[in-house]
């Protein structure tokens, strides 16, 4: 049995939705419980994708739930959301997706056209995302309990020999590039559930960063460092974990961070941070300063990569912290997500 | 964003840094306090103290709702969530405080129907919607939010809507204010106004302030500039030797205050004899509750509330950190016991709390100095 010992202890008495919001309670949980009990070095490393070397080729392998609410929203639906998540784990560890199995947990009372629309979707993503869907399992629950349907999506990708990255590599001097504007994914669906009247026309963001990641590392290779997509608890959750693996201190320049206007405003009139909102087709690349310039025009070379920039670099202090500075000096910390995002009232 | 971007320009910013500190007496110590839990994020989210001289301290007020609400209110609340005929809405920043027995969002997890709304008037919503359960709206807030919530029971009457009641904990930042000027540790010099507070009750009643107490309050709004151009105008009156109010909010917060709200309010709250402030304790007429007229909606009326007393964790400070006796981070339990993810004080919960806005955001910058 490989001696896994938790670091962080797990004392909650029950789970709630904070626990799978991406953020500090999420960590606590697969640190402290989900890892330690299913044990083994593999875990240990907590990427988007399981690195395993298989008859010498290295695959990476992951797998991931869908349980958006409402199914379809603007920019996408649970369909294509089910193979962008997916594939995306596996690009940004550094693997070229290449197949897919497909669980569709489906409600009692579920319209058939709803499932269709959704199975053409998870085609369509496929196709776009190049990938083949190789199999799976069908389930139906009762009425009241899945609602309408959940998508597991497992995939499966060869890692490009290129591909070396670690936050054991992240050194201080180190750049932060971001494929593009973040909040776009959960801000659209805190608004399609229509408990707020804010009419934007925001979209999703859903899509595959694959063909970014195939340019960046084609062109820099070894340069870059360490990859995630920044799905739930947003960039801020996803740095604060790179600042803690890799001991080292992210200062952000919060001009630079790209949010758009529409996806600002509903964070100012909610209270919520947008570094803390869920991306689903953005990534973010930490990149040795001497091919820095050469990522940004490998990224922004792709289509869809046209907004990609730099948004700050790795510093050695103060470690395990993520700060961002203002334009006009003023320094402070960013931390992870704390529970869910919720809005204050005034 | 209009209204917002030109608040936050760089340069503009450094020139009010800038005209602070010309203004600012070296041989002297500022105490200067916001009043309103959106300053204290504001100043902690924009890094203000960043571009102030260290002779200006700011100091936390009580005007975050949730942070002044006693534990016991919470329970009583939750004690409402327990019958199964009973939907509680509240307002998000409520989700996360604790009870004795957990926040409404782990009851919530053990069974209690309670649902985050956005405005009382989507509680009333939940009401129509759910015409066989019984929808009570956890009302808190200052006079920012009791408007809302007026005016929510005030369609209710008129729509008929009788299974929607309002478990109400607004407060009145008023006697608040004048609670901290009485106190014998008090050491403020000046105030920084609650820009959203005077939305709704103007700038007029702050007068007493300068008038028996001799402090200067400038009516603020939540941008840095607004922030910092409100420290320049106490800075001119504490140089010069008076003490008035004025208005640097001007752009939202008419002088008289809004008399549509102030009506509404009016029509259906009247003020509690006395109601218990957290760190604060009893003060009176400090609080609102429904007039005998809204009765058929009040939940005080229609449910059994056990009227919960329950003393604040001994070894959190938080009434000297609301009074501005403590900084967040001197409390004996700021970053160990208590976190944002598992707050022991009131302070901790809610984003506008000064001990929750030090630790997210300012907790590491000391060393961060150094970078």
């Amino acid at each position: 049995m490989p001696d896994y010992k938790a670091q962080i202890r797990f004392s909650d008495s029950q789970i709630e939705m904070a626990h799978g919001a991406g953020g500090k309670a999420s960590r606590r949980l697969i640190e402290g419980l989900i890892a330690p009990a299913l044990g083994g070095p593999l875990l240990e490393a907590l990427g988007d994708a399981a690195l395993v070397e298989i008859a010498g080729a290295r695959l990476a392998f992951t797998a991931d739930s869908f349980v958006v609410k409402p199914l379809r929203f603007p920019g996408g639906s649970i369909g294509d959301l089910a193979v962008n998540g997916t594939v995306n784990d596996l690009a940004v560890s550094g693997a070229k997706p290449a197949a897919l199995l497909v669980t569709l947990i489906l409600e009692a009372g579920l319209s058939s056209e709803v499932l269709e629309v959704e199975l053409r979707a998870i085609a369509a993503a496929a196709r776009h995302a190049g990938v083949v869907v190789v199999g799976g399992d069908t389930k139906v629950v009762e009425h009241g309990m899945a609602d309408g349907m959940y998508i597991t999506t497992a995939g499966i990708g060869a890692v490009d020999p290129r591909a070396t990255c670690s936050p054991k590599l992240v050194k201080p001097g180190d750049r932060i590039l971001l494929s593009g504007p973040i909040g776009d994914h959960g801000i659209t669906i805190l608004l399609a559930r229509g408990e707020i009247d804010l009419e934007t026309d925001l979209r999703s963001d859903t899509r595959p960063v694959y063909p970014m990641i195939e340019a960046l590392i084609g062109r820099v290779g070894s340069g870059v460092k360490w990859m995630r997509d920044p799905t739930r608890g947003g960039v801020a959750s996803s740095l604060n974990e790179l600042a803690a693996d890799a001991r080292v201190a992210i200062a952000l320049f919060e001009e630079t961070v790209p949010v758009r206007e529409q996806v600002r405003g509903a964070c100012e009139i909610l209270g919520l941070e947008p570094m803390h909102i869920a991306n689903e087709g953005q990534f973010l690349a930490v990149v040795a300063p001497e091919c820095a310039e050469e990522a940004l025009d490998a990224v922004r070379s792709v289509a869809g990569g046209e907004e990609a920039v730099f948004i700050g670099e790795v510093r050695e202090a103060p470690a395990r912290t993520v700060l961002s500075i203002s334009a006009y000096g003023g320094t402070r910390v960013v931390d992870m997500l704390v529970g869910d995002p919720l809005p204050r009232i005034c | 964003m209009k209204f917002v971007d030109e608040f936050r320009d760089a340069h503009l910013i450094r020139q009010a840094a800038g005209e602070i500190r010309r203004l600012a007496d070296p041989a002297r110590h500022y105490r200067l306090m916001e009043v309103c839990g959106g300053h204290t994020h504001a100043i902690y989210r924009f890094a203000l103290k960043d571009v102030l001289p260290d002779n200006i301290e700011l100091v936390h007020g009580p005007g975050c709702p949730v942070c002044v609400l006693p534990m016991g209110r919470v329970d009583d609340g939750l004690s409402i969530a327990s019958d199964p005929k009973v939907i509680l809405a509240t307002f998000g920043d409520m989700m996360r405080v604790p009870g004795r027995n957990g926040t409404p969002l782990e009851h919530k997890a053990r069974g209690a129907d309670i649902r985050m709304v956005y405005s009382p008037l989507d509680a009333l919503k939940l009401a129509e919607k759910n015409p066989d359960r019984e929808v009570v709206f956890f009302a808190i807030g200052f006079e920012t939010t009791a408007p809302s919530t007026a005016l929510t029971l005030m369609r209710a009457r008129a729509l008929g809507i009788r299974n929607f009641s309002v478990f109400c904990n607004h407060v009145t930042i008023i006697p608040a204010i004048r609670a901290i000027l009485d106190s014998p540790d008090m050491r403020i010099e000046a105030f920084i106004g609650p820009g959203h507070v005077s939305t709704v009750i103007g700038c007029r009643p702050y007068e007493f302030i300068c008038r028996d107490y001799k402090r200067p309050l400038v009516t603020s709004g939540f941008e840095p500039l607004d922030v910092l151009q409100s420290i320049v105008m106490i800075l001119r009156q504490l140089e010069a030797g008076t003490a008035f109010v004025e208005n640097q909010y001007a752009r939202v917060v008419p002088w008289e205050g809004n008399l549509p709200a102030l009506r509404a309010m009016a029509e259906v709250f009247e003020l509690r004899p006395y109601f218990e402030w957290r760190g604060l304790g009893f003060i009176s007429q400090s609080a609102l509750k429904l007039r005998d007229s809204y009765a058929a909606w009040d939940a005080e009326s229609r449910f059994h509330i056990p009227g919960i007393r329950v003393t604040d964790p001994k070894a959190a400070q938080c009434g000297e950190v609301l009074k501005g006796v403590l900084k967040p981070h001197q409390c004996k339990l700021f970053g160990r016991e208590c976190t944002p993810e598992k707050p022991v004080g009131a302070l901790m919960v809610s984003s506008e709390g000064a001990c929750a806005a030090y630790y997210n955001y300012a907790l590491r910058t000391t060393a961060a100095a150094a970078v």
